[in-house]
């Protein structure tokens, strides 16, 4: 009787600790739906200015320079509508690239420079061997040129 | 032969014992194709080199796990609906195995996470929402298991699976209803797939295998769980007697 | 073939760690889930088998 009573209670606190947890999720769920702003809905006051956010959007082409302490990075992020001056020390994910995607997650300094403490990637969901890679750039460029 | 002896528990119970076989060899052979897909044949990514072939368990185990949970929801709204005992018994053999592919999905997905993104968790919609999915299976499984009374933990157990059901269209179309880190889906119904044709093979591949691997896993399940119900009836008391 | 060698082959570019982790964390949670369901089939048989002969005397 005595075991019974004691599995009982361990099976109680496990479910009513799995409960409390899964509480705590659903709230940073809801607090996360908007896990990003872009630079057009912060320049919209869409985003909380008085405490840290995060931005997305793509790295601007030829807007990435290195302090020369070799650790701070400044770049822009853009949405090619709006665009935003970042500044980040440390170390950057592997597939930080200029014209990639990436969150970053800071506050708003009184410059309009977004001060980043987190840097991420955000890299799209095509899968395909370099050449190919290769192949749809060359083919997107002799359209340009057509164009043109 | 009518199609309902087949949900009699002890036809069901032969007939289970006469598949578990084929879908098992056939879940190892498919993996060992399938991963000599992965490694072998598909070539490396042009944005993420080496580090992208983690997608092809990452990919199937995340399948697995909302699919696994709809079939659950499905046997335990039959059951809850017809009173059906074999679906039950179905809807439980099934939970170990999927959130043991929840846990592999959310595993891979840190390790994949941490060299592309620089994150080996973030709280976005889909990871947020795949880590609840886990919370389910386990929640599920306790309840089960803390119901002493088979009948009683039967229906409380499938009615918090078709109540956590909502959570399964959350999870697939978070990417596309919310922003998330987590990128889109590469296959879908609507588009053609983003991948190259080996790649997508060698994805498609290890889903197979994963499915029949479940499918191997919980029959051997659901037969250990009909015999335990059952063992009062005439057959069943047979196999104990006969297989000393 | 992808690989010039075996040492490329588990180095994988530099990611090693992250694919075989994940790799060989999937085998062994199968591995497990394997092993442990042989153990509870041979236990139930075992037990519904002493719960048989008990009630038959």
């Amino acid at each position: 009787m005595k075991s019974r009573h004691k599995k009982l209670l361990v099976i109680l606190l496990g479910l009513s600790g799995l409960g409390i947890a899964t509480a705590l999720i659903l709230n940073a769920f809801q607090s996360n739906l908007v896990f990003f702003y872009s630079p057009s809905e912060v320049a919209e006051g869409k985003a909380p200015l008085d405490r840290a956010f995060r931005i997305g959007g793509l790295v601007e082409d030829g807007s990435v320079q290195r302090d020369a302490d070799g650790l701070t990075v400044r770049f822009v992020v853009t949405d090619t509508a709006k665009s935003m001056p970042v500044v980040y020390k440390g170390i950057l994910p592997d597939l930080f690239k200029e014209g990639k995607g990436v969150v970053a997650e800071g506050k708003m300094g009184a410059d309009g420079l977004f001060n980043s403490s987190q840097v991420l990637a955000k890299h799209d969901e095509n899968y395909m061997p370099p050449e190919a890679a290769h192949a749809l750039e060359q083919a997107a460029k002799a359209q340009q040129t057509l164009a043109q | 032969m009518k199609l309902y002896t087949f949900a009699s528990p002890a036809t069901f119970y032969h007939l289970a014992g006469k598949l578990i076989p084929w879908f098992a060899w056939s879940a190892g052979l498919l993996t060992l194709w399938g991963l000599y897909i992965s490694f072998f044949l598909a070539p490396t990514d042009f944005q993420q080199s080496e580090a992208y072939r983690i997608i092809f368990i990452h990919v199937p185990a995340a399948w697995m796990s909302m699919f696994i949970y709809l079939v659950m929801a499905f046997w335990g709204a039959i059951g809850l609906a017809f009173n059906t005992r074999l679906s039950f018994m179905m809807a439980r053999a099934l939970a170990p195995t999927g959130a043991m592919f929840t846990f592999v999905a959310l595993w891979t997905g840190a390790l994949w996470g941490k060299p592309m993104w620089g994150a080996w968790w973030v709280w976005d919609a889909r990871l947020t929402s795949e880590l609840i999915l886990l919370f389910l299976y386990v929640g599920i499984i306790a309840l089960w298991a803390a119901i002493d009374d088979v009948k009683r933990g039967d229906r409380a157990g499938s009615l918090l699976t078709l109540i956590g059901a909502i959570n399964v269209p959350i999870i697939y179309f978070s990417v596309i209803w919310w922003n998330t880190l987590h990128q889109g889906a590469s296959i879908s119904v609507t588009k053609a797939p983003s991948m190259a044709a080996i790649m997508l093979q060698g994805m498609l591949v290890m889903a197979v295998a994963a499915w029949f691997y479940t499918i191997a896993v919980a029959l051997v399940r659901v037969r250990r769980i009909i015999l335990e119900r059952e063992r009062h009836t005439e057959w069943a008391k047979a196999i104990l007697e006969g297989d000393q | 073939m992808e690989w010039a060698s075996w040492s490329e082959f588990w180095d994988m570019a530099g990611y090693g760690l992250y694919v075989w982790g994940s790799f060989g964390v999937t085998a062994l949670c199968v591995l497990i889930e394997v092993i442990l369901l042989k153990r509870a089939g041979t236990d139930t048989l075992r037990r519904l088998k002493r719960m048989q002969q008990w009630e038959e005397q």
